[in-house]
C-alpha cells in the first residue's frame, strides 16, 4: 500500500528538509559574503576561503585531521577485515556474542567512548610515561573504526561460497594465497566500503578526538576553537569545505552500494 | 585397473562424538569411475572430503599410491575438486578461473594458454574465455568447475553432488558428457550422489553407504540385481520385499507358495528376505499365475503402468506395460531368475 502524499504530509516533509538543511545552505551562502556580517548580504567574496588557506593553525589542524584519518582509516581496515574472516569463521554463540561486543561502541555515545579512553590514556601514560597526543589521537580513531568496518566485511563473507576457500586450496594455495588471492579480492568491495566509512568518520570526529588528542588539534577541533573567540567568517568556509567533503564521500559510498547491489540482483 | 590408487583402511570420524563414518574400508582403482551413493547423512560427502584432505579421519588411514596421505593438506594432494555449488571464482573470469591452479604452480603463460583452450575445447565452451562468471548458466558453471580442476591433470577428481542443482534434462546431458570426459581424459573419478539413476548409469562401481557404513560395493548391475540387503534393495529402484524361508538351495517358499530361485548358500530353513522388482513380474490371468491378487490401484508412468495388486499376504508394486483396470483379479507369475534372496537384516 502507497501513502497517499496529502498536502500535510508534503508540508511536514518540507519543514523537515527546511530545519535540516537550511542552516547548512546559509553557512555555506555566507561564507561567500564580503563581510563580517551573518545576517546582511554584502557581495560575494572568495577572501575568507584565501584568509583560510593562511592561517597557520587551520592548515595544521587540516593536516593533521589527514594523516590521522588516513593513517587510522587504513590500520582499522586491516584488523577490522581480518577481525571480520575471525568472527565469521567462529562457532555461532561465539559469532553471536563477538558481534554483540562489536555493536557496544556503535550505538555507545561518543561522549562515554572519548571520555573512558581519555582516563585509559591518561593512567596507562602515567604507568608507561607517555603524554596524550597523536599517538593516542590515532588509536582512538582505529579503535571507534574498527566496528565499522566488521559490519562492512561480514555481510560479503556471509555471500561467499562455503567451498571457496577449500577450492583455492584444492588448486594448489596455501592457507594465506587462498585468503589473498581469492577470499581477500572476493570480498574486496565490502573492504573498500569499510575503508571509506573509517575515513569519513575520522575526518568528521570531534567528541572522541577532543578527549584524546591533547595538545594535538584536529580541524573540528579547530572549528569549536575558533567559535569561542570572536566568530569570523572564516568558520563558514572551513565548515563548508568539510560539509562537502563528507557529502563527496557518503555519496561515493551510495552510489558504489548501488551499484555493487544491482550487480548482485542482475546474477540471479 | 587392478592397482589400488586410493585406499582407505578402518576410517572412522566422529563430530563432537557423532559417529560420521564407522570403519570404512574401501579401495579406488586406477582409472576408475567410483560412485558414493546414498542419502543425506549417510557419511558420503565426509568421506569424499577425507579422499579431499579437508577433513583428517578421526582413525584411520588413507593411502595413495601406496604411501600414507594422512597429514598431507589439499594443496599437496595430486587431487582436485568439483565442489556442490561449483566454488568458482566471481572476481576472475573464465579463462582466469581455468588457469588459477597453473599460475599458483607457476606454469609458464604461454602453456598456461594452451592448456586452458584446450580444457575449453574439452568442455564444449572454446570461446566462453572472457566471459566473466555471473554471466553463465548453471550449466556452463559446471563445465568450467570440471575444466578449472581437469587442467591441473590431477591423477583423481573428487565431484561432490554437481549435478543436484541442474534440471532434469541438462543432467541428463552431463551425465553423458561427464562419462565420455572420464573416458577421455583416462582418470579416476570420485563422484558422490544421492541420486540413483545417476549412480547406475555412469559409474564403474558403486558405493551404497548407510548411516556412515558401507551397505554393498559392486558394479551397478550386480548392485541392482543382487542387493546385499533390505536398504540396498530399497535405495536402488524399487523393490518388493517380503520374509520367506529358505529351505535349502536353490527352493524357497514366501506367501504360503514354494519358487524355484538360483540363490544358494543358506543354512537349511532359514529365515530370509525375499525382493522382486516391481519389473520382473509377469502379469497373467489368474488362473496361471503363482500368486492371485486383486489389483487396488493404477499410475500411469509413461512408458508402464504402476499397478498396486493386493494378495492374501502381501501388496506387490508391479510395472507393466499392460493395463489393469481397479478391481480387476491378476496373476503374477515369477520365473527363477526374478526371485532375489537377501539375509535378513
Amino acid at each position: 500500500m502507497k501513502p497517499k502524499n496529502g498536502k500535510g504530509g508534503r508540508l511536514l516533509t518540507f519543514l523537515l528538509f527546511f530545519f535540516l538543511y537550511a542552516p547548512i545552505l546559509v553557512l555555506i551562502v555566507f561564507s561567500f559574503n564580503s563581510t563580517k556580517s551573518r545576517t546582511v548580504w554584502t557581495g560575494f567574496t572568495f577572501d575568507w576561503y584565501v584568509k583560510l588557506f593562511n592561517n597557520d593553525a587551520i592548515l595544521s589542524a587540516l593536516y593533521t585531521t589527514l594523516l590521522v584519518s588516513v593513517l587510522a582509516a587504513v590500520l582499522a581496515t586491516v584488523a577490522g577485515t581480518f577481525a571480520a574472516v575471525g568472527i565469521f569463521n567462529m562457532k555461532r554463540r561465539n559469532r553471536e556474542l563477538m558481534l554483540q561486543v562489536n555493536n557496544i561502541p556503535v550505538v555507545n555515545a561518543d561522549i562515554i567512548t572519548g571520555v573512558s579512553l581519555c582516563i585509559l590514556f591518561v593512567f596507562l601514560g602515567k604507568m608507561l610515561g607517555f603524554e596524550l597526543g597523536f599517538g593516542t589521537l590515532l588509536i582512538a580513531h582505529v579503535t571507534f573504526n574498527i566496528p565499522y568496518v566488521i559490519l562492512s566485511v561480514l555481510p560479503k563473507l556471509r555471500q561467499l561460497d562455503n567451498n571457496l576457500f577449500e577450492a583455492a586450496q584444492d588448486l594448489g594455495c596455501s592457507w594465506m594465497q587462498a585468503f589473498f588471492k581469492v577470499i581477500l579480492p572476493e570480498i574486496w568491495p565490502g573492504v573498500t566500503s569499510g575503508l571509506l566509512m573509517a575515513f569519513t568518520l575520522s575526518i568528521d570526529d570531534f567528541v572522541i578526538s577532543y578527549f584524546t588528542a591533547g595538545s594535538v588539534e584536529t580541524l573540528s577541533m579547530r572549528i569549536y576553537a575558533m567559535t569561542k573567540k570572536r566568530i569570523s567568517p572564516e568558520i563558514n568556509a572551513i565548515s563548508t569545505i568539510l560539509f562537502l567533503t563528507i557529502l563527496l564521500l557518503l555519496v561515493v559510498i551510495n552510489v558504489r552500494e548501488v551499484r555493487q547491489e544491482k550487480k548482485a540482483a542482475g546474477k540471479n | 585397473m587392478s592397482e589400488k590408487l586410493i585406499n582407505l583402511e578402518n576410517i572412522h570420524k566422529d563430530y563432537g562424538g557423532k559417529t560420521v563414518l564407522d570403519n570404512l574400508n574401501l579401495y579406488v582403482r586406477d582409472k576408475e569411475f567410483v560412485t558414493l551413493l546414498g542419502p543425506s547423512g549417510c557419511g558420503k560427502t565426509t568421506t569424499l572430503r577425507i579422499i579431499g584432505g579437508f577433513e583428517t579421519p578421526s582413525a584411520g588411514v588413507v593411502y595413495f599410491d601406496g604411501k600414507n596421505i594422512n597429514d598431507v593438506p589439499p594443496n599437496k594432494r595430486p587431487i582436485n575438486t568439483v565442489f556442490q555449488n561449483y566454488a568458482l571464482f566471481n572476481h576472475l573470469n573464465v579463462y582466469d578461473n581455468i588457469a588459477f591452479g597453473l599460475r599458483i604452480q607457476k606454469v609458464r603463460e604461454s602453456e598456461i594458454k594452451d592448456r586452458v583452450n584446450r580444457m575449453l575445447k574439452l568442455v564444449s565452451l572454446p570461446d566462453y574465455g572472457q566471459r566473466s562468471i555471473d554471466r553463465l548458466s548453471g550449466g556452463e558453471k559446471q563445465r568450467i568447475a570440471i575444466a578449472r580442476a581437469l587442467v591441473n591433470h590431477p591423477r583423481v577428481l573428487l565431484l561432490d553432488e554437481p549435478l543436484a542443482a541442474l534440471d532434469l534434462k541438462l543432467r541428463k546431458e552431463m551425465q553423458r558428457e561427464l562419462k565420455a570426459i572420464q573416458q577421455q581424459v583416462g582418470i579416476t573419478f570420485v563422484f558422490v550422489t544421492h541420486d540413483q539413476e545417476e549412480a547406475l548409469t555412469m559409474s564403474d562401481t558403486i558405493v551404497v553407504m548407510n548411516k556412515g557404513r558401507i551397505q554393498q560395493i559392486g558394479t551397478p548391475v550386480d548392485i541392482y540385481n543382487e542387493p546385499k540387503n533390505a536398504f540396498v534393495a530399497n535405495f536402488i529402484g524399487e523393490s518388493n520385499i517380503v520374509p520367506g524361508v529358505m529351505h535349502r538351495d536353490k527352493l524357497v517358499s514366501f506367501c504360503g507358495r514354494t519358487f524355484d530361485c538360483l540363490d544358494g548358500g543358506f543354512a537349511p530353513d532359514e529365515p530370509v528376505d525375499v525382493v522382486v522388482r516391481p519389473e520382473d513380474f509377469e502379469m497373467v490371468p489368474p488362473e496361471e499365475g503363482q500368486l492371485t491378487g486383486t489389483v487396488r490401484s493404477l499410475l500411469f508412468m509413461g512408458v508402464h503402468y504402476e499397478i498396486m495388486v493386493e494378495t492374501e499376504q502381501f501388496t506387490w508394486t508391479v510395472h507393466s506395460i499392460n493395463r489393469a483396470d481397479v478391481g480387476d483379479r491378476v496373476g503374477l507369475y515369477l520365473t527363477p531368475d526374478d526371485i532375489h534372496i537377501m539375509h535378513r537384516s
